[in-house]
């Protein structure tokens, strides 16, 4: 697998004034409401560790929660599919959709069937697969993948959504206005939804109490999806399950305030069995989780719950957008996430992190993503899967750094440099740092020799 | 009281300014206080990048260095959130450990320990952005950060208010990484330099004459973007300000 080039495409993403300010911005204003409501709530951090304990309680407990579920939601007449990895989810969904001769599935958002890729894999055998969120919709027409777990076209101002709409929707090329985007978007859309023999939804929330799922949205797309076609399929992540319907009041309270700023998603959706005539799948999917909850500094990236805020308040994802971590996911959460599908392909994005921490305290279930980044960057060391010139680099400066002698000379070197060369000679092409900054200007002496003459000698 | 001064590497290099300052204010308060000669750098740079195995021999030095004495201060909050909280590739030893728990950054040693509450030969009549790195207000926690509803609190500014004529200007975003990032700046340079571009406009916007900080570091990286913006900042370090300097 080719490594993400993180640096090349932020660079890109970057030489485009207009889009990196209203990116920034407008997550900047989402982490601003974040702020607003997290801090009306005053028992805010009790919550986020009420959330991260029943989290973790239900990671320590999984299989016994995962089968207490799997027995509910069969007495509730659901029929529940266990898949090991993509591949068998992929060939479960495309046989329940074969066995009802469906030829197009309307789906709601979900980051799971993007893990595994599922929409090609079913439209390589014939199905027409319809997203029915705006933003995921937008970005499927554009062949691009989702660049925000909950904004998914973030990155797109309305003029590049009105390109991507007169190629596929046929609207007025140089109209952006976005209530007549949208508009169309849902002209084109409700038929498809209308005549779909099959519906997708993803799953927030898996409650082994009750057998049922919640799926938070804020479009309704989700119970277009999963209430209007005769059959309703959830690909659901092991990891969603929680243990009791009053938990849900805990996340539910989270969820949106963390993502959006808003008290609650417009529609909160409880499915709990078929309806009369219809069927209803779920499909509970591994895919490398129990192999990351086997691993000691990393399963507690499992608590996610998808809000987001560690996107929007990451000041490296608002500059330089979700696509250039290349990966399902993105930002914080992607660094620590993708990481476990294939390390060498994502050995950069842990290094794409000040390690400020901002993540670390705005996610709402405690998950440590900044600690997380650090180890990782150790593990992509220890792998040897640092670029050359870093590993190198490291090695020198880890031995001239040990030897006060060495290190002694190469600051006079540094300094020396920096007072006698050339200008052109120092912002040479090699030197990053002086691309865009200066460098510093070097002192008539260092500390030490100061120290020395000041202090010693006295 | 025995007090060891680690000037970190590049303040060494390039802002023996600022570790001369740090010297003479902790001798104002009376702090019997050693240079170890042999000193280098925490590890930071290898520990930072993953290189643990690099970092050993580094971090070793400076437990051997820094051993015996009651404090060790330095000015700079990401080179003490290392040796705090990450200095984990050196041999665990009670020497280290005692080594990692009595480094204190310049702020927290003279909020917390020395509880200086005046500074009567300083003035500075500026109006002043405040800068808290990232490693002293999400890891050292010397400040309030924003996305925490907690009381307000903020060591360094508590000290810069003792500061005669100071004035105080606030940025839009004031807890907005800069984007310096250790090695980050160099490896990540479009959107470390577009941080830092960011930042110092959002200083500018806000009035400011001086950038001050208790990290050299991000103040080089944001003297680095200001200079080249051609934005007219001043950059200063709060332990200058501290032991006087009026500009």
């Amino acid at each position: 697998m080719k490594r993400v080039d993180h640096v090349k495409a932020s660079r890109a993403f970057i030489a485009d004034e207009k889009h990196i300010q209203f990116h920034d911005k407008r997550l900047w204003v989402l982490r601003t409401l974040r702020d607003q409501a997290a801090h009306s709530i005053p028992e805010w951090e009790e919550l986020r560790s009420l959330a991260s304990g029943i989290k973790e309680h239900t990671l320590t407990h999984l299989a016994d929660y995962l089968e207490e579920f799997e027995r509910n939601a069969t007495n509730n007449g659901v029929i529940v599919h266990w898949a090991k990895d993509a591949e068998e989810h992929n060939r479960i969904v495309h046989e329940i959709l074969s066995s009802h001769s469906a030829k197009t599935l309307v789906k709601s958002k979900s980051m799971l069937t993007e893990e595994c890729e599922m929409r090609e894999y079913l439209e390589a055998r014939g199905i027409t697969v319809v997203e029915t969120d705006l933003g995921e919709r937008i970005q499927q027409l554009d062949h691009q993948r989702p660049a925000h777990i909950v904004v998914p076209a973030v990155h797109k101002l309305a003029s590049d959504v009105a390109r991507v709409f007169s190629k596929t929707l046929g609207t007025d090329p140089d109209n952006s206005d976005v209530h007549y985007l949208a508009e169309a978007q849902r002209d084109a859309t409700r038929p498809l939804i209308l005549n779909a023999e099959a519906g997708m939804t993803g799953c927030n929330f898996a409650v082994a109490e009750t057998g049922g799922i919640t799926v938070c949205t804020n479009e309704g797309n989700a119970d277009l999806s999963a209430n209007v076609p005769p059959l309703h399929i959830a690909s659901i992540g092991i990891e969603k399950v929680i243990p009791k319907l009053e938990h849900l009041g805990v996340f539910i309270r989270m969820l949106s305030r963390s993502a959006l700023g808003s008290p609650i998603t417009q529609y909160t959706s409880h499915f709990r069995g078929p309806r009369k005539g219809a069927e209803m799948h779920f499909v509970l999917v591994d895919n490398g989780r129990s192999a990351r909850l086997a691993m000691d500094d990393f399963w507690y990236s499992l608590k996610c719950i998808r809000c987001g805020a560690c996107m929007n308040t990451c000041p490296v994802y608002r500059r330089s957008s979700g696509l250039s971590y290349g990966g399902v996911y993105s930002g914080p959460i992607g660094a620590i996430i993708n990481p476990t599908f294939d390390l060498k392909k994502y050995s950069a994005l842990p290094f794409a992190s000040t390690m400020n921490g901002s993540c670390t305290n705005v996610c709402p279930v405690r998950i440590n993503i900044h600690e997380q980044i650090y180890k990782w960057r150790q593990i992509v060391a220890e792998k040897h899967e640092l670029p050359f010139v870093k590993k190198e680099a490291m090695k020198v400066a880890g031995k001239v750094l040990s030897e006060p002698k060495l290190y002694r000379a190469a600051i006079k070197a540094a300094d020396t440099a920096v007072a006698k060369l050339p200008r052109a000679f120092i912002y040479n092409p090699f030197n990053a740092w002086g691309k865009q900054r200066e460098v510093p200007d070097a002192p008539e002496q260092t500390f030490r020799d100061w120290y020395l003459k000041n202090r010693k000698a006295k | 009281m025995k007090v060891a001064l680690f000037v970190p590497c590049f303040i060494d290099a390039f802002f023996p300014d600022v570790g001369v300052a740090t010297l003479e204010l902790l001798e104002r308060f009376g702090c019997d206080v050693d240079y170890p000669l042999e000193q280098t750098c925490c590890g930071q740079p290898m520990g930072n990048s993953g290189c643990e195995e690099d970092a050993a021999a580094t971090e070793a030095l400076f437990v051997k260095n820094f051993a015996g004495y009651d404090y060790i201060v330095a000015p700079s909050g990401s080179c003490v959130h290392h040796v705090r909280d990450h200095m984990t590739a050196v041999e665990p030893s009670a020497e280290s450990r005692a080594v990692r728990a009595n480094t204190y950054e310049l702020v927290e040693f003279l909020h917390d320990v020395l509880k200086v509450d005046a500074f009567p030969w300083t003035e500075f009549p500026h109006k002043v952005g405040l800068h808290n790195s990232c490693g002293t207000l999400r890891a050292l926690r010397t400040a309030k950060m924003s996305e925490i509803d907690e009381p307000f609190f903020s060591k360094p500014l508590s000290l810069l208010q003792k500061v005669k004529g100071i004035e105080f200007v606030m940025p839009a975003r004031p807890d907005e990484c800069c984007g310096f990032g250790g090695t980050f700046c160099v490896t990540e340079e479009p959107v470390s330099a577009r941080m830092g571009y960011d930042k110092v406009r959002d200083h500018k916007q806000a009035g400011a004459e001086y950038i001050v900080s208790a990290d050299s570091s991000c103040l080089m990286h944001q003297k680095g973007c200001s200079d080249r913006l051609g934005l007219d900042l001043k950059f200063i370090h709060i332990a200058q300000i501290l032991n006087g300097a009026r500009s």
